[in-house]
């Protein structure tokens, strides 16, 4: 047995030094050899606990034996067979949360590094496979149009087609992707893994319509008019929160998703575009999750001086990938713990000159378990930026709701669905992904997306039969 | 990918084109706008449908060049297309119950006034038009409302067309004459529609403003058009583009309005070269053609 101790493979990156102003992809992901090595680490444990841990059950185990013994397609065929997007969520998954939190190797070490190994699977059998044709079963020549190309809406497109449904969908941006290309930068999920999720849908012979806003230039029902048998709404939660602090309505305050789809949807970062963003040279990103991050990270790369993060609770408490923070932390972001803002001051002439903030304390676990912040008296301070970035959370988006009264949702604009089914309050209708369960997981997502792609399958055999 | 089948210049620095896209002109409303970007390397930009035609399959857009995406617009001719174009978005312009309106433009506003004064007059509302331009030279649809109105009136701040002094001194004249209304709509620069909400405020007339703050998405996603009416942000995007006029934080919109002004003229530095380019080969294609 392989000893219990040998910590876990290490994955090459670039230097912290040299990537911090580029973007280029950080995690430069195995060798052969190193693949090998760290699927041998893995206990092959007959419960697999694991695969329990990931919320859409991964095989694990098995995916990575085949590693150990070489036959890297096979480990791809293995993961594939549970989800289609092994180089997307090798990269984004929260590993340490889910899988590698429940491996056995964490007890004594550290857990087989599952996402690591789950990305080299779906790296190689891309270098390896660079087009092919995919299976599909015999068109049944049913339409199903799904909206929002998203995580949840690709996976739910890809599923359909693939079962043979005419599908088509739907995106009001330009370009297809959601999150995983307006928000989730260049240096963490290269563009081009998108691109090739997209030619497949295409070889799929899914239809893809760009710039459609479903709900203003055409309605749920005039998609069943026009002879849809079902629709799948995967439309995502972006609609930013603000603090409603004074001076947030000032230049220079954005959002983190303004921010971060002129950077990575519309290019900022490369000169050849011509998205205009504020030069800055200080900047505070307010936040502790992925988006926060991500802001921090890019508006380094963007050429600032100085970018500091400011986040309420402790670094315990921050909702952001561990690796995330880590290399936030190499690339030289400034971390202000316990820290709240009040203010966002005033240069004089409109634009943003400073971020005022006090300082909090932890207090007991409340029922949910989460510790409450306290303010401390007389702890203000103020950090002298000229950019603010607000990543404090989105919910859903907005317009499917306005447009569609009969679309049942919660307090928050949650659409609300069938969790067996994710089929909505509107017939024909369901409802996956952020757009139901507010911000959270691309796996998740991509997880509802299978689901409502059997449970649409499963409906429209019956009403066929 | 929609093409342009129409291309007018309507004064010095506005233009016309009549695009093609039976999408949008299928569902557009007064009010409404389309979010558009020329090519790959290009801005997402807003632009009012300043007409649509339903028939012909069509939407209007009237733009004044300001900057590199409107300049690189002033490039295409009929023939040429528009990478992507995104619409109808905003919410219709609320005109329910209106017996007596007044619309007022100023500038580039105009044209996208003139859709509601043409939509409201073809309702059979009383519409009295205010346009207002710096001179004569800028005066431009003069034909196309004085089809779509009860009494247009044109001012000039030089007095070389028309009558002399700005869309509020007319405003002003005919409210204090006794004209009664029960909508006012302003559209055009922020100062301008600042001023016709405080000219009307008196008057207790309900103002609707039509605000054009930076927009990126045009979904409700980025928080780039909020704005601030009656001390609460609003997305112009999905819960606007009109507000009450007199409820609307200028301030703030004209402040935000202007965060790229130094960059943008510093990017229209860099890119004139490509400009240049372009519309060196623009020339050459024109006369290929011609
Ligand atoms: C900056 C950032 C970093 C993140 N990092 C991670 C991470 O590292 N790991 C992780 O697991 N998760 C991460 N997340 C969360 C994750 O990306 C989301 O949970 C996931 O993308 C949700 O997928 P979705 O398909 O439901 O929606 P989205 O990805 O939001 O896609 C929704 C799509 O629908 C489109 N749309 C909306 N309305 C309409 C309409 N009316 N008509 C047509 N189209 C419409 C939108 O334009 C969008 O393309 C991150 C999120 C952000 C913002
Ligand atoms: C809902 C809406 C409807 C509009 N309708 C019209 C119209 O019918 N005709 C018309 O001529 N203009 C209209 N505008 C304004 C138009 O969008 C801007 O003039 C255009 O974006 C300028 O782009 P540019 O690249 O040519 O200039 P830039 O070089 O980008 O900028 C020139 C000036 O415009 C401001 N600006 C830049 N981007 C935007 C933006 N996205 N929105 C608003 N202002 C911006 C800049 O701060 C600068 O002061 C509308 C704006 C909105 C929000
Ligand atoms: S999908 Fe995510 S959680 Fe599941 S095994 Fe892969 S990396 Fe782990
Ligand atoms: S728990 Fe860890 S060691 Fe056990 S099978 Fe899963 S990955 Fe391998
Ligand atoms: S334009 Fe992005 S929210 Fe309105």
């Amino acid at each position: 047995m392989a000893d219990m101790t040998s910590p876990r493979t290490s994955m090459p990156e670039r230097d912290p030094r040299l990537r911090r102003r580029t973007f280029e992809e950080v995690s430069l992901g195995y060798t052969e050899e190193m693949a090998v090595a760290e699927a041998n680490r893995c206990l092959q444990c007959k419960h697999a606990p694991c695969t329990a841990g990931c919320p859409v059950n991964v095989r694990i185990p098995e995916f990575i034996a085949k590693i150990a013994a070489r036959d890297f397609e096979g480990a791809y065929q293995a993961i594939t067979q549970t989800h289609g997007a092994p180089a997307i969520t090798g990269r984004v998954c929260p590993q340490e949360t889910q899988c590698e939190a429940k491996c056995v190797r964490g007890i004594k070490s550290e857990p087989v590094a599952i996402g690591r190994l789950e990305r080299f699977a779906a790296d190689w059998h891309m270098a390896q496979k660079p087009a092919f044709a995919l299976p599909k079963l015999p068109a049944n020549y049913t339409h199903v149009a799904v909206v929002g190309s998203g995580p949840a809406g690709l996976t739910c497109a890809h599923d359909l087609a693939q079962l043979g449904y005419a599908v088509t969908l739907f995106e009001s941006f330009h370009t297809v992707g959601g999150v995983l290309v307006y928000g989730i930068p260049e240096f963490r999920l290269p563009k081009t893994i998108i691109r090739r999720a997209e030619a497949d849908l295409r070889s799929l012979g899914v239809q893809i319509k760009t710039n459609t806003v479903v709900g203003r230039v055409v309605t749920l029902d005039e998609l069943m008019e026009e002879g849809y048998r079902a629709i799948f709404l995967s439309t995502g939660a972006g609609l930013p929160k603000f603090m409603n602090i004074s001076g947030e309505g000032l230049a220079g305050v954005y959002s983190a998703n303004e921010y971060l789809t002129r950077v990575n949807l519309m290019h900022a970062w490369n000169p050849d575009y011509e998205t205009p963003l504020i030069k800055s040279r200080s900047v505070a990103v307010v936040g502790g999750g992925n988006v926060a991050m991500d802001a921090a990270r890019c508006a380094m790369r963007m050429g600032a001086d100085e970018v500091h993060l400011i986040y309420r609770r402790s670094e315990a408490e921050m909702p952001a990938r561990a690796e995330e923070v880590h290399h936030a932390k190499e690339e030289g972001i400034q971390f202000h713990f316990l820290s709240n803002p009040v203010a966002v001051t005033n240069n004089g002439s409109g634009h943003a000159s400073g971020l005022t903030c006090v300082k909090m304390e932890l207090g007991e676990a409340d029922s949910s378990g989460r510790r409450t912040a306290r303010t401390l008296e007389d702890s203000e301070f103020t950090l002298k930026v000229d950019t603010v970035i607000m990543a404090l959370g989105t919910s859903p988006n907005p317009l499917i709701r306005m447009a569609d009264p009969n679309l049942n949702v919660d307090r928050k604009g949650c659409i609300i669905v069938d969790e067996q089914t994710l089929h909505t309050s509107r017939e024909g209708v369901y409802a996956g992904g952020d757009a139901v369960t507010g911000a959270a997981t691309v796996i998740l997502a991509m997880g509802a997306g299978k689901l409502a792609a059997q449970s649409i399958a499963r409906a429209l055999e019956t009403q066929s039969d | 990918m929609a093409r342009i089948v129409t291309k007018r210049r309507l004064n010095p620095t506005v233009t016309l084109l009549e695009i093609e896209s039976p999408m949008i002109a299928h569902k557009a409303k007064p009010g409404q706008f389309v979010i558009l970007r020329v090519d790959e390397l290009g801005e997402r930009i807003p632009l009012t449908i300043a007409d649509f035609d339903s028939i012909r399959g069509t939407v209007t857009i009237m733009y004044q060049s300001v900057g590199l995406t409107t300049k690189k617009l002033d490039l295409l001719e009929s023939g040429d297309t528009i990478l992507d174009l995104v619409g109808p978005l905003g919410n219709p312009t609320e005109v329910d119950h209106v017996k007596r309106a007044v619309v007022i433009g100023g500038g580039v506003g105009c044209a996208i006034a003139f859709p509601q004064a043409k939509f409201l007059y073809r309702a059979g509302v009383h519409v009295d038009v205010i346009i207002g331009f710096r001179n004569k030279d800028l005066v431009f649809l003069e034909g196309s409302f004085r089809k779509n109105c009860t009494n247009l009136y044109i001012t000039t701040d030089d007095g070389s067309y028309g009558e002399k002094g700005f869309v509020t001194t007319k405003l002003k004249e005919l409210l204090d004459a006794g004209e009664q209304y029960d909508l006012a709509i302003a559209i055009g620069p922020v100062p301008m529609m600042r001023f016709v909400a405080e000219t009307t405020k008196p008057y207790g007339l309900h103002t609707l403003v039509s605000l054009n703050p930076v927009m990126v998405d045009g979904t409700g996603m980025c928080g780039g058009c909020r704005v601030k009416v009656d001390g609460t942000v609003k997305f112009a995007c999905v819960d606007g583009p009109d507000f009450d006029g007199h409820l609307v934080d200028y301030d703030e919109l004209m402040t935000r309005n202007a965060v790229y002004r130094d960059q943008e003229t510093a990017a229209a530095e860099v890119h004139r070269c490509r400009l240049q380019a372009l519309s060196d080969a623009a020339m050459m294609g024109g006369a290929r053609n011609g």
